[in-house]
């Protein structure tokens, strides 16, 4: 199918941006790369009125390290993730979760923060931000705000920027050097959107030790304190079920045992490391 | 075409500047096959799975079906025919063909798009690594078996030029 009709526009700065979807009383959207969008709007579940297209905003792409913390700009590309071209400080992760994402000619035009703002449960950065406890950076019509990692996503395709509100940037701390992590995607084909997702976070330099139970049609379920998992528990002990039920997934369901599989098997990479940084 | 929304754009397509006016809910994909009679970029699913629309954007393989053509303002555009005289492209339409790696040819378009980004980019891609980074183009007809050999066929015959030494490459040039 073909995308009903709508206006577009691409400005160069935010506030002109804001000040263009301002006005439609919520039927405007921003857009980066358009390759969650465009399918939604070709299939007609999405019918914006007005398009502003965010990728003549060079702010938009502007990354920068400053001490420990990390902030990378919405408007970076998976490949440009995949590809090393960004320093992420996450060690890797970032990267092999980049190479993961769709396909190629996807990853070449598709956002980091236009996946983010998507909210596809299933999606990949989705669940690695919220490993990475990361803080989003929005702009508005009144000024900037951050929004911290349990806040952004309300629900499926549901997070909490208000519609004349930009997602700018992401930003967290760098993993230390001797930081371990894990990232385990269950699909059933490369590229399609996960049906369990898994990652930990193994940063004992910092005090951090971080799990998710990811594609769950619900905000990703933060572990805190994931030591349990990775240090004590035997994986074939009711100490994952108690996480995977304290996620929503019902016991004894298909569901139940792919995360399950995906939480083992995330867990597992980190058992098998002896203590060497990946 | 309903004259609510009509922008003029720019763009270059296959080497040329062109001045079109677009709607804004114009893939990339159908105002080229519309508007340039460009009908080499094949549309499948519509929704960026099939891989069928693949072409290339400012350099790098993209789907044109879930692209606006007005995001492409401003953008170098390049879709199959405007690599009928590359030498990397040629060098695969030859092995695709020696391999038996289509039938129908509906998906050999955007098959092509993606092959010339592997040998060019993953050098030392190995069967697994060129059957992953083929998930994204989906051939309904003549299977995967035959277009990997093709690729491998390519990635082979690079590696090997690529191993003479430099001095032997001057002397035959």
């Amino acid at each position: 199918m073909k995308a009903a009709a709508y206006d577009y526009a691409r400005p160069l700065a935010c506030d002109e941006a804001i000040a263009l979807v301002a006005p439609t009383g919520g039927m405007g959207k921003f857009v980066s790369g358009s390759q969650s969008l465009g399918p939604m709007m070709n299939l007609r579940l999405a019918q914006p009125e007005m398009l502003v297209d965010l990728r003549g905003i060079a702010a938009l792409r502007a990354c920068r390290t400053e001490g420990e913390a990390v902030e990378l700009g919405a408007c970076i590309t998976h490949a440009e993730i995949e590809d090393g071209k960004i320093e992420t400080g996450t060690r890797g992760l970032m990267e092999y979760v980049a190479q993961g994402i769709a396909y190629r000619a996807v990853r070449n035009r598709g956002t980091l923060g236009g996946s983010l703002a998507h909210a596809d449960p299933a999606a990949d950065w989705i669940n690695t931000m919220c490993a990475l406890n990361a803080q989003y950076l929005v702009t508005g019509p009144t000024g900037a705000r951050v929004i911290e990692s349990g806040e952004w996503m309300a629900g499926a395709f549901t997070t909490a920027l208000e519609p004349d509100e930009i997602l700018t940037g992401v930003r967290f701390t760098r993993l230390s050097p001797t930081a371990r992590w894990s990232y385990y995607k269950f699909n059933r084909k490369p590229g399609e959107f996960a049906e369990a997702i898994a990652v930990f976070i193994d940063d004992a330099a910092r005090g951090v030790c971080r799990a998710v139970i990811g594609a769950i049609d619900a905000p990703p379920y933060a572990i805190d304190d994931a030591r349990g998992l990775l240090h004590d528990a035997d994986p074939g002990t009711s100490c994952f079920d108690a996480h995977l039920e304290a996620a929503g997934i019902e016991a004894g369901s298909y569901e139940h045992e792919v995360h399950r599989v995906a939480l083992v098997r995330a867990a597992g990479i980190i058992r098998n490391q002896n203590g060497n940084a990946s | 075409m309903s004259d609510a929304f009509i922008m003029t754009i720019e763009l270059v397509v296959n080497q040329a500047t062109v001045a079109e006016r677009v709607e804004p809910r114009t893939s990339v994909a159908d105002f080229l096959r519309d508007q340039r009679m460009l009908c080499g970029t094949n549309i499948g699913c519509e929704q960026g799975v099939c891989g069928a629309c693949t072409i290339e954007v400012d350099g790098v393989p993209t789907r044109s079906c879930i692209t606006p053509a007005i995001s492409c303002a401003g953008s170098a555009v390049r879709t199959i025919e405007g690599f009928d005289d590359d030498a990397t492209m040629n060098e695969l339409r030859a092995a695709f063909t020696a391999e038996h790696a289509l039938q129908c040819g509906y998906c050999t378009p955007g098959m092509l798009m993606t092959a010339r980004d592997i040998v060019t980019r993953l050098p030392n891609a190995d069967d697994a690594r060129v059957r992953l980074e083929l998930s994204g183009n989906l051939c309904r007809c003549t299977g995967y078996v035959g277009i990997v050999r093709a690729i491998r066929r390519v990635l082979d015959a690079r590696r090997a030029r690529a191993a003479v030494p430099l001095a032997a490459d001057a002397a035959t040039a």
